[in-house]
């Protein structure tokens, strides 16, 4: 089905299958690859269950009560669906951007150390190194360095997005993933989230999902089609855009549905 | 003719009428809030303003005076009829007295009348005579007799340190009996030294004792040697004891500016000072102190119960038919009566708990009951039982509001469930949970029925904080501002005497519930601007 191959993938999905509660399938075995430190894009019409892949891959889905998975998805080599997996752990290493921004009604400066600080670290002098690190990762530090105390919620929408960016990225970790991060946002913010993410695709393997394919197209570098459940097309957006292989992508990206 | 039918189907359809019947409603329930509010702070306001007196001539010769309270229609219809305090209880043996307009001759306000407020038989309305001050009688003028008043209280004054050092010797001694009690209970002969040391104590104790009851009987004969003679407005002549008299003023010679001093001066009093004449005069502060302390005792119980367990059933308890139901039980248990509380709280609390701790950490002084009756912590711990479904409710519905997205975030940071719960959820959900509070609190400021049968006595001998170990004594019985209202309301043997009080108490208790209310809704508002998002 899918004609790329990738080379020593960073997360590896093996017939990954996903029962909302009462046996509905949204997933319908997935089987997909995502390269390490490029921008992987999932598109596809509302209710294909992209929202719901990325969600497998920090597990989550697990908050949702009586949700069942079949399948694998390895990150780094281990089955994050394994028996003995930390889930704590694993979210460090996949962080998460949502759709909504969700800043947590703390400064500035504590949203980003968050993490930090639940992960039990307690040095002032790293706090500030990251809080300074991550916002100018996340292009937000200029615009907030002189009021890093202020409450997160005197924010912009934008700024807030950028700042979950930088929440995301203070505990370093190796995926994050955007689960349409830009769509309650105006364009120039959106405009500014883009910037960032294409700044970042040099540290980090970021898996974005969006149903604008132009963001799709313009962010990233690789581009995953699902439809209904199951995974149509992968390959790198250059080729997926210019020629699809498979006629309802073709479809979808021209405009023709969706 | 159609043009009408089309405007009323469109005045329907529109939903005119809906504006005017909600409206009308929501008018209704502001009305009568703001009438009970209205007619208890206009009969409160006035009580402690120092009202002129008349002197009335009537028709058959007598004279009258007194303090005008109201003016109605004879029942007759044919002319009006004043009520007026005559006070002189012991003279006249009624304080207050009907006079139709008519049989009224002729109306004065003379300046030199006086008002003494006396610690006995109410209060005294007539003129000065003449004073017996070291057993001379000589006349006085009203100078005088402020001065001579003044040396008087000065006396009593170190009459009442006398009476506190009494009363740490009678606390003392009942501790000594305590122990020995708790000796013999052990089965201490009067030969061990412990037993030994106790009696010395005991003698030593009952001595300093005696010496003070003395001095206080011999001081306080001196202080009522001093008496001044009054006549009331007829002209009987009578003697009063001028440490009985605990304040004198002459209304009709006061200016505006000395009657708003007197005024404040009462409040003051009203705040701080001690009821008098079975609850009917005087302070109400061991009541206030009493409410607020129950009130506040109660929080400590409900607030951490009530919140700990909304969070086990909105975060942990799995949603299910279960859940439902304790869910619907604890919105139910709202609705059961308080007194039905107050009866389980007399079983469960107090005979209950209470009669355990007696058994097993005061044996000694059964029967006897030291937790085993009704005290401030069973009526606290009552109240709490009350109180906790609106935190419940309160709680878990502010827990419920918060946004998905805030725990995902959280989540997604690699956050327990715990984690998320102090750092997130509980800030977020605090304004709701302070509103919990705020309902609760009201709630049981309110409340008297569970009281009277769990602790609220109408006149408590001690509050229950006080300088002896362990300062807080939450089995002390207490008073309570609501049941003051019951009390002299309809339990006093002077009910008209009593009703100004009542008004003054009710208007008290809800100074304090807005007071408390206020604050927390203060703290609330802050707290919401803290964890919320403001609109852009």
């Amino acid at each position: 089905m899918t004609e790329t191959r990738i080379e020593n993938p960073i997360i590896e999905v093996n017939n990954l299958k996903f029962y909302y509660p009462g046996n509905a399938r949204a997933l319908h075995g997935i089987d997909l690859r995502i390269p390490e430190k490029q921008v992987t894009a999932l598109i596809g019409p509302s209710g294909c269950g992209k929202s719901t892949l990325i969600r497998c891959f920090n597990r989550m889905n697990d908050l949702i009560d009586g949700c069942r998975v079949e399948g694998e998805v390895i990150l780094e080599g281990e089955n994050i669906y394994a028996k003995d997996t930390d889930i704590i752990e694993l979210r460090r290493e996949a962080g998460m951007v949502f759709q909504k921004s969700n800043p947590f009604p703390k400064s500035i400066y504590e949203n980003v150390i968050y993490g930090l600080r639940i992960a039990g670290e307690k040095d002032k002098r790293l706090f500030d190194e990251r809080v300074e690190s991550s916002l100018k990762a996340a292009a937000l530090w200029d615009e907030v360095k002189d009021r890093l105390h202020e409450s997160a919620l005197g924010l912009s929408g934008g700024q807030m997005q950028r700042l979950c960016i930088a929440r995301a990225i203070a505990v370093n970790p190796k995926v994050i993933l955007m689960d349409e991060p830009c769509s309650a946002l105006d364009p120039k913010s959106t405009a500014r989230v883009e910037e960032t993410i294409k700044e970042l695709r040099n540290e980090y393997t970021i898996i974005i999902v969006t149903h604008n394919m132009q963001q799709a197209a313009r962010v990233s570098d690789y581009t995953a089609f699902l439809f209904e459940g199951s995974l149509i097309e992968f390959g790198s957006t250059d080729q997926l855009f210019v020629k699809p292989q498979n006629k309802q992508t073709e479809d979808y990206i021209t405009g023709r549905f969706g | 003719m159609a043009t009408t039918t089309k405007n009323m189907n469109k005045y329907w359809r529109v939903g005119e009428p809906m504006v005017w019947l909600s409206g009308a409603s929501l008018a209704i329930t502001l009305l009568t809030a703001v009438i009970l509010l209205a007619v208890i702070m206009m009969n409160g306001l006035g009580v402690f303003w120092p009202a002129e007196l008349h002197r009335l001539e009537l028709k058959d010769g007598s004279q009258v005076a007194g303090r005008l309270m109201k003016t109605e229609p004879t029942v007759d219809g044919n002319g009006l009829r004043r009520q007026y305090k005559i006070a002189n209880r012991d003279m006249y043996g009624l304080d207050f007295r009907w006079i139709d307009e008519n049989q009224i001759v002729r109306q004065a306000k003379p300046k030199q009348l006086l008002v003494l407020e006396r610690i006995e038989h109410g209060d005294f309305y007539g003129e000065l005579q003449s004073l017996v001050i070291n057993g001379a009688r000589h006349r006085g003028s009203l100078a005088d007799l402020d001065e001579a008043l003044t040396a008087v209280n000065k006396e009593t004054d170190g009459l009442k340190e006398l009476e506190d050092k009494l009363n740490d010797a009678s606390y003392q001694m009942e501790q000594l009996r305590l122990k020995e009690l708790k000796y013999r209970y052990k089965g201490l002969a009067d030969s061990d030294s412990e037993m030994i040391t106790l009696n010395q104590d005991k003698v030593s104790l009952d001595k300093e004792f005696r010496q003070l009851i003395d001095l206080q009987t011999r001081q306080t004969a001196r202080a009522r040697e001093d008496k001044a003679v009054f006549t009331d407005v007829s002209g009987t002549e009578k003697e009063i004891v001028l440490a009985d008299i605990f304040q004198v003023y002459t209304p009709n010679n006061m200016s505006a500016g000395e009657k708003m001093v007197f005024y404040a001066a009462k409040l003051v009093e009203l705040l701080v000072g001690e009821p008098r004449e079975s609850n009917t005069e005087g302070g109400l502060f061991p009541a206030i102190f009493g409410t607020v302390m129950l009130i506040f005792v109660m929080s400590l119980f409900s607030f951490p119960l009530g919140v700990i367990a909304a969070i086990y059933l909105r975060e942990y308890a799995k949603e299910g038919v279960v859940v439902r139901i304790v869910r619907i039980a604890v919105n139910n248990l709202a609705g059961i009566p308080s007194i039905v509380y107050g009866i389980f709280g007399l079983g469960f609390f107090i005979y209950g708990i209470g009669h355990s701790i007696d058994s097993f950490f005061f044996p000694e002084r059964m029967p006897t009951p030291t937790f085993g009756t009704g005290g401030l912590l069973w009526a606290s711990l009552t109240l709490a039982l009350l109180t906790v479904p609106v935190v419940i409710v309160s709680t878990e519905e502010a827990l419920g509001a918060i946004p998905r997205e805030m725990r995902e975030g959280s989540y997604a940071l690699g956050s327990t469930k715990f984690q998320t719960l102090v750092r997130i959820l509980l800030p977020m959900a605090s304004p709701g949970i302070m509103t919990g509070l705020i309902l609760a609190m009201a709630r049981a400021a309110g409340e008297v029925a569970p009281l009277m049968i769990t602790g609220v006595v109408k006149l408590a001998p001690a509050l229950p904080i006080d300088g002896n170990f362990p300062f807080f004594h939450l089995d002390r019985k207490f008073m309570h501002l609501g049941f003051h209202i019951y009390d002299i309301g309809f339990q006093s043997p002077n009910v008209e005497a009593a009703k100004p009080m009542v008004f003054v108490t009710t208007l008290l208790l809800v100074l304090i519930v807005l007071i408390m209310s206020s604050v927390a809704i203060y703290l609330r508002n802050k707290m919401k601007k803290r964890y919320t998002f403001g609109t852009f």
